[in-house]
């Protein structure tokens, strides 16, 4: 007798959530309130002990929340999740709980821009240093380690330039260092790409994109794997040596495998406070459950998008690794076969002139700097999210001149085209 | 019963028939996991007896400790071994002499001794290696929900509250499983080499 594992888009809609056990509210009711009420004093003892499982303050969580958590945690596949207020968030989160001041970490060089900047400048001040690697070339992982590096991050498809890690070669990599992989997987989402299969022993997202889907919420998760054994070496004391926070507790001996979430929540969350709203928790998981039919119709309609845009006489070139020939496209194929994500570059043979006029003429496309919307969105980073450097780092980050990015939405594909062409014409 | 994974049936049917159980090697520490998972339980309304011959006479969290299973003077349905797993087999002789017999042996999560295992289980008694009944019990009745954990369960019906205030359950709760367990069952396979 073995219990029936349930499919992703069961999953999608149930994993978390049951009917409320006060009023029988199906749907996840939003519980919009600072703080909960203790049974009695002993119950308040416990749950500030870490004794008993339980609401205190929602800056530390929140049952609408915890839906969310525990959603995510099931479509990837892990232990447990933890929801905060911004992708930038669990980052933060994250590298708080694994490294000290000093500490070094390997990161994929193709990220997207904010991650670079926050690695760059935000984490040097905590003195949590990165040392960049190229995907394009793994063995470049394996050179960065030395005996400070606390982890490794990559992008399974990295914004924007659609670039697809070997996630199982970098996590090999980090294997054989004894450290855990971080992979930020929120261009694929898990219906396309499920990386603790390939060996990720931490996944965070910005549910802001393809989970929330709707473009209407700020949101981000860490999902614990459960594999990494936290306590063999000693080297991340806020799991495997006695907090002076909790009277002593060691959290890896407490919580087993999914420490690292508690830690992230009762270490990092209650200390640093970046808390998700409720009511963003809830339009996330109202997202969520339809994330399976969205993510494949994305998929599909910049299928089709792209196919026409490799075809326009003002186009330079594509990048996007759903396409046959694309320098991705085997690892596409490999890492998410159901398709290869709805964000790409593109550019124009125009320069910058055409990128400027294209954004300018759309009008199905909304110009703005996000992706993972319902809606198609188009940005032109070099005259906006990049506009601040000089042409050569533009080209370096992805973002020359003649660069567009477009983020294709759940409209019909002919009207997404048409608005292309339209546009074009102008450019 | 296959001891690398059991079905949440046989997890709940446990939990939900015993009612006394006799933690062997419980810390009287109150920063240690074993002191976590028997405060838990006592609060969940099991009767809790602590075994530890270091702590003979003394009380846990209000309850007399005895220092071997053989002293325990009322039936026990089930032990739980906090110790290390070398050490479950005397346990479970031990416990095998014991009259009326215990329905159930409980090791700890990281405890595992097949030997152990295949005499209890030759004596009618069923068996959890390598598990924490406060982990379980927090799954099956969808307390751990709150901690943002993947309980692998699924459900259309009602938790049931446990009284007692409204943040505690019972294990009442109709399930079917859910959620993909392949990491955590990694997990714990990888518990002494592992990554
Ligand atoms: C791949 C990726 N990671 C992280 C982030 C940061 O997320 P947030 O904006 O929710 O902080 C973004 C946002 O654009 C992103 O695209």
């Amino acid at each position: 007798m073995t219990d029936r594992i349930p499919g992703f888009s069961t999953l999608a809609i149930h994993a978390g959530a049951q009917p409320d056990p006060t009023t029988g509210a199906r749907a996840t009711p939003i519980y919009q309130t600072t703080s909960f009420v203790f049974d009695d004093v002993d119950h308040a003892a416990s749950l500030f002990g870490l004794q008993a499982f339980g609401n205190i303050y929602t800056r530390i969580g929140n049952p609408t929340n915890a839906v969310l958590e525990e959603r995510v945690a099931a479509l990837e596949g892990g232990t447990a999740g933890l929801a905060v207020a911004s992708g930038h968030a669990a980052q933060v989160v994250v590298m708080h709980t694994l490294m000290t001041p000093g500490d070094e970490f390997v990161a994929s060089k193709k990220l997207y821009g904010g991650s670079i900047n926050q690695f760059n400048h935000a984490f040097k001040n905590f003195g949590w240093n990165v040392v960049w690697a190229d995907p394009d070339d793994i063995a470049s992982f394996e050179r960065a380690v030395t005996p400070k590096t606390k982890a490794i991050f990559t992008e399974s498809i990295a914004n924007p330039g659609g670039v697809i890690t070997d996630i199982e070669a970098v996590s090999a990599i980090a294997r054989r260092a004894s450290i855990p992989l971080i992979v930020d997987n929120t261009l694929a989402t898990p219906y396309l790409c499920k990386p603790i299969d390939y060996g990720a022993d931490i996944v965070v997202h910005s549910l802001t994109k393809f989970l929330g889907g709707h473009g209407n919420s700020i949101g981000g998760m860490i999902v614990d794997a459960g594999t990494f054994n936290w306590s063999r070496e000693g080297r991340y004391p806020m799991l495997s040596e006695p907090r002076p926070e909790y009277s002593g507790i060691v959290l890896h001996e407490t919580f087993g495998n999914f420490a690292f979430a508690i830690a992230c929540r009762v270490l990092g969350l209650r200390d640093i406070g970046p808390a998700l709203s409720p009511f963003n928790a809830f339009l996330i998981l109202t997202g969520i459950e339809t994330l399976p039919l969205r993510m494949q119709r994305h998929c599909d309609n910049a299928k089709q998008v792209t196919e026409w845009l490799v075809k326009h006489n003002k186009v330079a070139w594509v990048s996007y690794p759903g396409l046959a020939g694309d320098k991705y496209n085997a690892l596409a194929k490999k890492y998410c076969p159901k398709g290869a994500g709805a964000v790409f570059t593109f550019g124009l043979k125009g320069g910058y002139d055409a990128g400027v006029k294209l954004v300018s003429n759309v009008k199905l496309f909304s110009h703005l700097a996000n992706i993972g919307d319902t809606r198609s969105l188009i940005i032109h980073p070099a005259s906006t999210t990049h506009r601040q450097l000089s042409d050569a780092q533009k080209v370096q980050a992805g973002a020359g001149p003649d660069v567009v990015r477009l983020s294709i939405g759940l409209e019909d594909p002919a009207d997404i085209i048409a608005d292309l062409e339209q546009g074009l014409g102008a450019a | 019963m296959n001891h690398d994974s059991y079905p949440d049936s046989y997890i709940r049917g446990i939990l939900n028939t015993v009612k006394t159980i006799a933690m062997v090697g419980i810390s009287p520490k109150d920063n240690r996991p074993s002191y976590f998972a028997f405060k838990y339980l006592l609060e969940r309304g099991y009767r809790m007896i602590p075994v530890n011959p270091g702590q003979t006479g003394k009380d846990i969290l209000g309850q007399k400790v005895y220092a071997k299973l053989a002293d325990i003077p009322e039936p026990v349905d089930m032990v739980d071994i906090f110790r290390a797993s070398q050490f479950a087999l005397p346990i479970v002789q031990e416990a095998l002499t014991l009259t009326p017999k215990p329905q159930a042996i409980w090791m700890q999560l990281t405890v595992r001794n097949d030997e152990a295992a295949r005499l209890a289980e030759a004596a009618g008694l069923k068996v959890v290696m390598n598990r924490c009944p406060k982990i379980e019990y927090g799954r099956l009745s969808s307390e751990i929900s709150w901690m943002g954990v993947n309980s692998r369960t699924l459900t259309s019906k009602k938790a049931q509250l446990m009284g007692k205030g409204v943040q505690r359950m019972s294990l009442n709760r109709t399930t079917m499983s859910g959620g993909a367990t392949d990491a955590t069952d990694r997990a714990q396979r990888d518990e002494e080499g592992g990554h």
